[in-house]
């Protein structure tokens, strides 16, 4: 099982402390980045490492980093996004709960790159039990120096705080997050301006995923080079996947960028293959909002090539017959799962989530979601699944925020690779009254 | 100075100008419509997404297009860029769209709603909206409520613009009323009983696009189209004073700010002004108001309405509106 | 067609009112809550309000009453309108009087395929009340809520902010059990708000 970075050291007995964290090797970074490296070399270091956010976007942080604007003499913020909320996904929450001293020392020498003295961790506020994991981690790291006033004797000083958010998905888009940090309602900003320039309190702000910010600390003690060498092509180092649903094993395992889909999920490793030995349907390999693929084209692109764990592999053949790595949200689907249902509960979802703030997304996420409630629920007509398609469309792409495209994929991905199941709810409304929770195989119907 | 071209017509625009006020200095057909932007609140804007437009070459620098439609209400102009209004079919049907999720729960009460003849969404249903509709679903429904003695909120008719949040933040001293709840559900309200009172509060009125929020002074009176707009000023120790007066015969029946032709208020007036004076001696007629922009019923276009699914903008029924 | 009928399209949001309840922290919860306060910048004191309201509703009777909201409001300097917006944006926030437990059921994807409908299913049979109610005895509420990232460990449900993980109607009927006699002992749950920051 080679490979890990971020969870090289999770077995340890402990490691959640700060003692037994430092024993195995743990804030070296800090010492080395904030001893014998300036800012600009810690941001190189990043950009080399070919690191992408692990939020969902996959946008290189290096990059991201780079538009911070740093000629202002207004206060820089970090902001980091622990508001994990999409469903399928847990491995963030994976990560602050055992390695909660990973995520502030990744903080530390981000701040340090981005010349921030300020640094809020905003995390979704169902995760209460975690905001006392990290304050005494916090806590830690300020006793032993790590933290606070002129860090380990150098000029830089650094203060962290938790920030818990209330219950919203849409407060995982960086804009409706930083609305959320100053105590407003979770509306995602008109862009431009992007945070880069006017974030938080209208300061230059970056705003980065637990997972993306977990892995700087590895980065700067391996050097970029080094963990560039881990992955496949453009998709560099490791990535923590939450794998759910019918499966043997499900939990969050680290893998390195490039294994193959089939093997993640049949590898004893890994998922261990399909509960109760029954046979894949489909999945949803990056949390939620990603589309939907069967079996098939999830273990093989269309051009016959083996599908793997890397963002341009999974996106191989666009919407048409690819998807997204997204935020490593694996879900699976066995041959039982009912699509039509999984759909509807997905919509659902977003109607609840919607902040409400757009049209496209007020009004379109909502009328998804009572024309699926009508299909699943035997009142469907078969246009409706047109009027579906149609609806995605129009609230694809013509929002403020991607929650309109994550609300819009699902469905439209769903009806795409089985429409046929979605037919047969509307032409059979008496058989699936009776088999609701997820029945009719594809190789069932007619 | 900044060179920006909107459906082929060039124009120079200062640094910071957005891409619809570039369009309001050309005007005519190539303005977008606009319902939750307003300029002269800070802040609104981007909401409605009725004023997207494909830029199909983002600067003189860079020259490829943005891939997604972006609110021109929001989007600063860049130096060469090339803008799409109509002339681009995507944005027509992105347009298209947008009109049918704004009407997908609206009530479409416009027989009885005061705001007939001169709403924003009346017009844009006219010149891009659908005879039909797919939808089957029953429209979410709020009971009305009455936010002040002097204003009706028909939270049915709300498209959630948000401009009377922000003119009660920003031209009122204290706001009492916001956006509650969040998503299909969220509406326009106090959560406690009180009224929305201060002197200036009958703004949201004007403000307001649709006829979610109307005058109760004027409530179910007449419709406008048969009253005479009058400019008229008096000398007011609490605003400007200049107002429209919609007079019937020699009857004041209510009074309004002056709107241009996007419908915004030349001036905020205070509610004395707006609700007490009614008496025609209270004011000095200055003469009839020429109401630039006309509204559908005003043009009495109904009359050509054909029976046919869609009505194209681009077949030139919106421009004689301007 | 009687799931059809669940569709309400009636949205009639409750107007509020204030009780007239005088509310204050304790001496000791002011204090930690002027320290979160500081925690950031000089004039964005509101921005400690998600926090502050989280604290509100669990030391001040467990829901946002108008006077709680209206509380807040003073000690962070903004208008009362400024926190009913909040309040009612948020799924953790309540408005109305819960029972002593709040139980919330995932009902998103994942934990739907894992069997989260059944544990739903059971609540409602065995507490005898529908999402949404509270148990005669205002012992418990039970709620439905979205996804809360807990997908490989599912289905789950959140008693007052806890988690409880791995659910089967069995090891649902032991926690209502367990919840009950610590309800009858005054048993303090033990994970306040407060206690978390440090």
């Amino acid at each position: 099982m080679g490979g890990k970075i971020l969870l090289a050291n999770i077995d340890v007995p402990g490691i959640r402390g700060f003692d037994v964290y430092r024993e195995t090797g743990g804030y070296k970074s800090v010492e080395k980045a904030l001893k014998e490296m300036t800012p600009a070399m810690v941001n190189t270091e990043v950009t080399k490492s070919g690191l992408r956010g692990r939020g969902g976007a996959g946008f290189p942080t290096g990059l991201k980093w780079s538009f911070l604007d740093r000629k202002t003499d207004r206060p820089r913020y970090l902001v980091c996004n622990a508001d994990e909320s999409e469903p399928g996904t847990f491995k963030d929450r994976y990560l602050m709960q055992h390695l909660p001293h990973l995520l502030i020392e990744g903080l530390i020498i981000s701040s340090y790159a981005l010349g921030v003295n300020t640094c809020y961790i905003y995390i979704r506020g169902e995760f209460k039990y975690l905001v006392g994991i990290l304050e005494h981690a916090i806590l830690e790291a300020r006793d032993h120096g790590f933290l606070g006033e002129r860090i380990l004797g150098t000029d830089y000083s650094l203060k962290i705080f938790v920030h818990p958010g209330a219950g919203a998905y849409i407060c995982g888009e960086e804009t409706a997050l930083l609305e959320s940090l100053e105590g407003k309602r979770g509306n995602p900003r008109i862009k431009p301006p992007f945070p880069a320039f006017k974030g938080l309190y209208g300061c230059p702000t970056v705003v980065n995923n637990v997972e993306t910010l977990a892995a700087v600390g590895p980065i700067i003690v391996m050097g970029g080079e080094e963990y560039a060498k881990f992955g496949k092509g453009k998709s560099t180092g490791t990535k923590l996947i939450s794998a759910c649903g019918n499966i043997n094993k499900p939990g969050v395992y680290e893998i390195e960028m490039g294994l193959p889909v089939e093997d993640f999920i049949y590898g004893a490793a890994y998922c261990g293959g399909i509960k109760g030995d029954k046979y894949l349907k489909a999945v949803i390999p990056g949390g939620s909002s990603v589309p939907i693929l069967p079996a098939d084209l999830m273990l093989s692109t269309a051009k016959g090539e083996r599908r793997l764990m890397t963002y341009e592999s999974l996106a191989d053949g666009d919407f048409a017959t690819g998807t997204m790595l997204g935020s490593g949200g694996f879900i699976v689907f066995d041959e039982d799962a009912c699509i039509v249902r999984n759909t509807w509960n997905l919509a659902h979802f977003y109607r609840h989530e919607s902040c409400g703030q757009c049209s496209p997304c007020r009004e379109g996420t909502g009328w998804m979601e009572k024309v699926l409630f009508r299909i699943e629920h035997g009142q469907g007509k078969l246009s409706d699944i047109d009027l579906l398609v149609r609806i995605s469309k129009n609230i694809e792409g013509n929002t403020i925020c991607p929650l309109g495209d994550a609300a819009a994929w699902p469905v439209a991905s769903a009806i795409r690779h089985f429409r046929r199941e979605f037919e047969f709810h509307v032409e059979h409304p008496e058989a699936v009254k009776h088999i609701n929770h997820g029945a009719l195989p594809v190789s069932a119907l007619p | 100075m900044l060179k920006v071209t909107i459906d082929n017509i060039p124009i120079d625009v200062e640094d910071g100008t957005t891409i619809l006020q570039a369009a309001r200095m050309i005007g005519g057909k190539v303005v977008p419509p606009a319902m939750c932007y307003y300029s002269k609140l800070k802040g609104s804007g981007g909401k409605c997404r009725t004023c997207l437009v494909k830029v199909a070459q983002s600067s003189a620098k860079d020259p490829r297009p943005i891939p997604k439609l972006v609110a021109s209400c929001s989007t600063p102009v860049q130096d060469g860029m090339v803008v799409q209004n109509l002339t681009s079919p995507e944005v027509v049907e992105a347009r298209k769209a947008i009109v049918e999720f704004l009407l997908l729960n609206h009530p479409l009460d416009c027989p009885v709603c005061d705001q007939a003849g001169e709403c924003d969404l009346q017009d844009l249903s006219f010149g891009y909206g659908m005879e039909e509709t797919e939808t089957v679903e029953e429209r979410r429904e709020f009971p009305a409520t009455d936010i002040g003695d002097k204003i009706k909120l028909h939270m049915n008719r709300c498209i959630l613009c948000y401009r009377c949040v922000y003119a009660a933040d920003q031209i009122t001293g204290k706001r009492v009323h916001g956006v509650l709840y969040r998503g299909d559900v969220s509406e326009i309200g106090t959560l406690i009983k009180q009224a929305v009172d201060n002197d200036f509060s009958g703004n949201m009125i004007d403000v307001c696009p649709v006829g979610a929020l109307t005058d109760k002074t004027f409530r179910f009176k007449s419709r406008v189209w048969f009253l005479k707009p009058m400019n008229a000023h008096r000398d007011c120790p609490a605003c400007a004073g200049k107002v429209t007066a919609w007079l019937f015969g020699e009857e004041i029946y209510r009074v309004t700010g002056r709107k241009d032709q996007y419908g915004e208020l030349e001036d905020f007036i205070c509610n004395e002004c707006r609700f007490e004076k009614k008496d025609p001696g209270d004011w000095i007629i200055e003469g009839p108001r020429h109401i630039k922009r006309q509204s559908v019923i005003s043009a009495n276009h109904y009359e050509r309405m054909k029976k046919q699914s869609i009505i194209l903008p681009i077949a030139g029924k919106m421009e004689d509106q301007f | 067609m009687n799931k059809m009928m669940e569709q309400n399209n009636i949205v009639n949001h409750r107007q509020f009112a204030p009780e007239g309840r005088m509310v204050a922290f304790t001496p000791e919860v002011l204090q930690k809550v002027r320290q979160l306060i500081q925690r950031y910048p000089e004039g964005q004191q509101k921005s400690a309000l998600l926090p502050v309201l989280h604290i509100a509703q669990e030391e001040l009777g467990g829901y946002l009453s108008v006077d709680v909201m209206d509380y807040v409001a003073t000690l962070l300097g903004i208008e009362p309108i400024e926190v009913y917006e909040v309040a009612t944006f948020y799924s953790m926030f309540y408005l109305d009087k819960m029972g002593n437990y709040v139980i919330e059921v995932c009902r998103t994807g994942p934990c739907s395929i894992s069997g989260g409908e059944k544990i739903m299913e059971h609540l409602q049979e065995v507490l005898r009340v529908k999402p949404g109610e509270t148990t005669p005895d205002g012992l418990f509420t039970l709620k439905e809520v979205e996804c809360l990232g807990s997908c490989g460990t599912g289905p789950v449900m959140q008693v007052n902010t806890g988690y409880y993980e791995h659910l089967t109607p069995g090891r649902v009927d032991r926690i209502l059990e367990e919840l009950k006699e610590n309800a009858n002992n005054n048993k303090p749950d033990g994970s306040s708000w407060v206690e978390k920051f440090c």
